[in-house]
């Protein structure tokens, strides 16, 4: 059966183009390969080859023709065993110029970003000891890493070191070399060397020695961790643990010293996660190593030597996506995570002994945020200060902010006030370096300003 | 010092029988015939985006699997058509998705460039330049942790060879000896730049001399002689000698990607390749001058592979595109 040779589109933007020149004539015999015509479009001139095997039987637009468009029959080819003058086949049919509309589709506010609530927490009431935030983190990789087989450590200095700020301490020695592993200073390689061993059906935990450090490595965790699920249409999952300390530590300026809570909450194929106490730090990493998904952990290095009551029951676990009312109160809500849930329970310590009675939330996990049990606490309280240690530029408390207006905004007696870092790169000296963090105060002052005292 | 920079290929325990011949004969076609396919529907608007074909290169991909076995994993960057029909995923998926259709590999949200069969263990299709080079090191760390004796083979371009990725992947596969072997598909050209105007120094199957690790330049237009290298570096690698670094010398024949022009070569030296180097043509008349088989059975194999891509080509077509709903799944793996 003859076919219609049409005009084709030589670049995404094609829409016409000019025929410029026919290589091969009426009659004349043609291979896959065969160079047919050469076509001009809007960026260059490309030459057009032939599919199929057959004789060019006529010639429908003239070489030199302008404004050819995109699909026009251009020729007749018809097959060598094959009678001339047969009617040509029908055309495959053309692709719908526009994609259809998902009428049905979800809201976009409602669907991606509130995930529905975590399984509800079940109030711990077993025993518990006294713990750092480092040796909770250390004991929650130890549990996950007795547990299953498949979890490894990775990182600088993790295994023979014990861990740049010690939070792998005793790992090598119970687990050997082959899951816990020193890398060289090869943060993009090392990274995307984890991803590939999630694919390959393990469960890595990659530590960076800071998160400023990941940046080498971002690539890695965006394209290749949080993307690929969705671009494999659901097949290639990547459960994977990327932690490490985040945000300011102490008089180390600019590079390191930095808060990623926003980069990575900004998108879509992570889990964000940033604890306060050493009993979430536990049973939240003990969380994300269980995960399916690509998770990034974020530590504080200051929290570290920080004790705290954490549970001793080894299958204690904290859901990721809920945050936790560390105190209760009505007349204002403060949102904080990691270490600024310090500073805000400082805050409300004063606060309260000028009769305002703060109720803190510690996030815990940024993303998905539990918007549940803010917007709860913002119908009480009708007041909402949030509090993060990053930039104030399209940070946690702008997200938050846009949902209080979106959720609840007949509730809001006061525009939500953001206490934020400084919008500059963290100085060094100890004075300028004071000036740029929050402080208990910065905190007390927002929450009179919406409490209009 | 890599010890066997021009280490001879080890021929030994290579037997490539009659069949053998023909079957890579019908495995390249098969590549062959579907990306002049893939070009055409490009040409139709069926196809959009970025779309990059293999046209040329089908003897690296068919000779390398010719020799890998079942438990070996692949990996390789966006020129990825051939590697996953060479794999063995079905030609039908692989058109839908290029097409963006439900019946895809990646229910048409991958694209040309994004495709995976752990089934097939293949393992993208990988649009960021050398990003497939530290995940495929991290396939052969996953290969030796789980002992399952498999090797992963990691292609990429003589463009990704400058990326900074390789080489910190090259230093980790060489210091914890990973089952990995590096096959560079140097088609001569990174887009528009060719390797003389890119490329430093050593030949670039040498690059992994800093680490030990031991190369070869092997003619990627000849699948047998793909599939002796292949055989060799990846006994290499599997005995636990660590990582092996292929330079497939080939060609391709289209443009970068479908937009592409390709002004900075000149028409002579690609019908120059086309005519003395073409893969295809050169096992085809070695099959007829060793009377492996005669025209008549070529014709047969032509239009058994015409069949097998008219049907994908049907297939691209008629599935549905993705349900709207679609839009929002596989963002997350439900715990």
């Amino acid at each position: 059966m003859p076919t219609e040779i049409l005009m084709p589109a030589l670049s995404p933007t094609m829409t016409e183009g000019k025929l410029a020149k026919w290589l091969k004539n009426a009659g004349d015999s043609v291979k896959p390969g065969d160079i047919l015509a050469e076509i001009e479009t809007d960026k260059a001139t490309m030459e057009v080859e032939a599919v199929d095997e057959g004789i060019l039987e006529k010639i429908l637009v003239e070489a030199g023709t302008e404004n050819v468009a995109v699909n026009a029959p251009i020729a007749i080819l018809r097959g060598e065993d094959e009678a001339a003058g047969a009617a040509p086949a029908a055309k495959a049919p053309a692709p719908k110029a526009d994609a259809p509309v998902p009428a049905a589709a979800p809201s976009q506010v409602a669907a991606p970003m509130i995930v529905k609530a975590a399984a509800a927490e079940p109030e711990y009431t077993g025993a518990t000891a006294t713990h750092t935030v480092r040796e909770a983190l250390r004991d929650a990789m130890a549990e996950e890493m007795r547990r299953d087989p498949k979890v490894f450590l990775m990182g600088e200095e993790v295994a023979e070191y014990q861990g740049a700020y010690k939070v792998s301490q005793g790992l090598l020695e119970e687990f050997g070399p082959k899951r816990v592993i020193d890398t060289p200073i090869t943060e993009h390689g090392f990274a995307g060397m984890s991803v590939g061993a999630a694919f390959g059906g393990l469960r890595p935990i990659v530590e960076f020695m800071t998160f400023n450090f990941a940046m080498q490595a971002i690539d890695h965790i965006i394209n290749s961790a949080a993307k690929t699920l969705y671009m494999s249409g659901g097949q290639m999952g990547c459960p994977i643990v990327f932690r490490g300390p985040n945000g300011a530590a102490s008089r180390v300026a600019a590079q390191h010293s930095q808060c990623y809570a926003s980069w990575y909450a900004h998108c879509p194929g992570l889990k964000v996660v940033s604890p306060y106490s050493a009993a979430d730090a536990k049973g939240l990493l003990k969380s994300a190593i269980r995960d399916p998904n690509p998770i990034i952990f974020l530590e504080n290095e200051m929290l570290y030597g920080q004790s705290f009551e954490v549970p001793t029951d080894p299958e204690f676990i904290v859901p990721i996506g809920k945050a936790r009312i560390v105190r209760t109160g009505k007349h204002v809500t403060i949102t904080a995570f990691s270490k600024m849930v310090g500073t805000a329970i400082a805050a409300a310590d004063i606060l309260a002994k000028e009769g305002i009675e703060a109720e803190v939330i510690d996030l815990r996990t940024i993303r998905p945020l539990d918007t549940d049990t803010i917007v709860a606490s913002v119908k009480k309280t009708n007041r909402l200060v949030s509090v993060e240690e990053g930039w104030p530029f399209a940070g946690i408390g702008s997200e938050l902010s846009a949902l209080m207006m979106e959720l609840a905004f007949d509730d809001l007696d006061a525009p939500v006030a953001r206490v934020h870092g400084a919008d500059v790169p963290l100085p060094y000296a100890a004075n300028l370096e004071k000036l740029s963090l929050p402080q208990p105060d910065w905190i007390v002052d927002a929450a009179k300003r919406v409490c209009y005292r | 010092m890599a010890k066997s920079a021009t280490r001879p290929a080890s021929k030994a325990g290579v037997q490539v029988t009659p069949q053998d011949l023909i079957q890579y004969y019908r495995d390249m076609l098969l590549i062959r015939r579907f990306e002049e396919k893939a070009g055409q529907l490009y040409g139709m608007g069926l196809i959009g985006g970025f779309c990059h074909l293999y046209i040329g290169q089908e003897a690296v991909v068919v000779g390398m699997q010719a020799a890998a076995e079942p438990q070996d994993s692949v990996i390789t960057s966006y020129r990825d058509h051939g590697h996953m029909l060479a794999c063995g995923m079905d030609p039908k998926g692989v058109m839908a998705e290029l097409t963006g259709r439900r019946g895809g590999y990646s229910k048409g949200k991958g694209g040309s460039m994004h495709m995976f069969s752990r089934e097939k263990k293949f393992y993208g299709g990988h649009g960021i330049v050398a990003a497939q080079v530290p995940i495929g090191t991290g396939l052969g760390f996953a290969h030796k942790y789980n002992e399952d004796n498999g090797v992963n083979m990691a292609y990429f371009g003589d463009g990704a060879l400058n990326q900074g990725q390789v080489y910190e992947s090259f230093n980790m596969a060489a210091l914890w000896k990973l089952p990995v072997v590096y096959v560079i598909e140097n088609n001569q050209y990174a887009m528009g730049t060719s390797v003389a105007r890119s490329a430093a120094g050593l030949k670039l199957c040498d690059r992994g001399a800093a680490y030990g690790i031991p190369g070869q330049q092997v003619d990627g237009m000849d699948v047998v002689k793909v599939k002796e290298a292949a055989a060799m570096a990846l006994a290499h690698a599997r005995s636990g000698d660590g990582p092996f670094i292929l330079e497939m010398n080939t060609y391709r024949y289209r443009g970068h990607s479908m937009s592409d022009p390709a002004k900075y070569r000149t028409k002579e030296e690609v019908a120059k390749m086309r005519q003395e180097h073409d893969p295809i043509d050169r096992l085809r008349e070695r099959l007829l001058a060793e009377k492996i088989i005669d025209e008549a059975g070529l014709k047969n194999i032509d239009r058994e592979i015409k069949d097998i891509v008219s049907l994908a080509t049907e297939f691209a077509q008629s599935s549905p595109e993705p349900d709207p709903s679609e839009m929002w799944t596989d963002i997350l793996v439900e715990a």
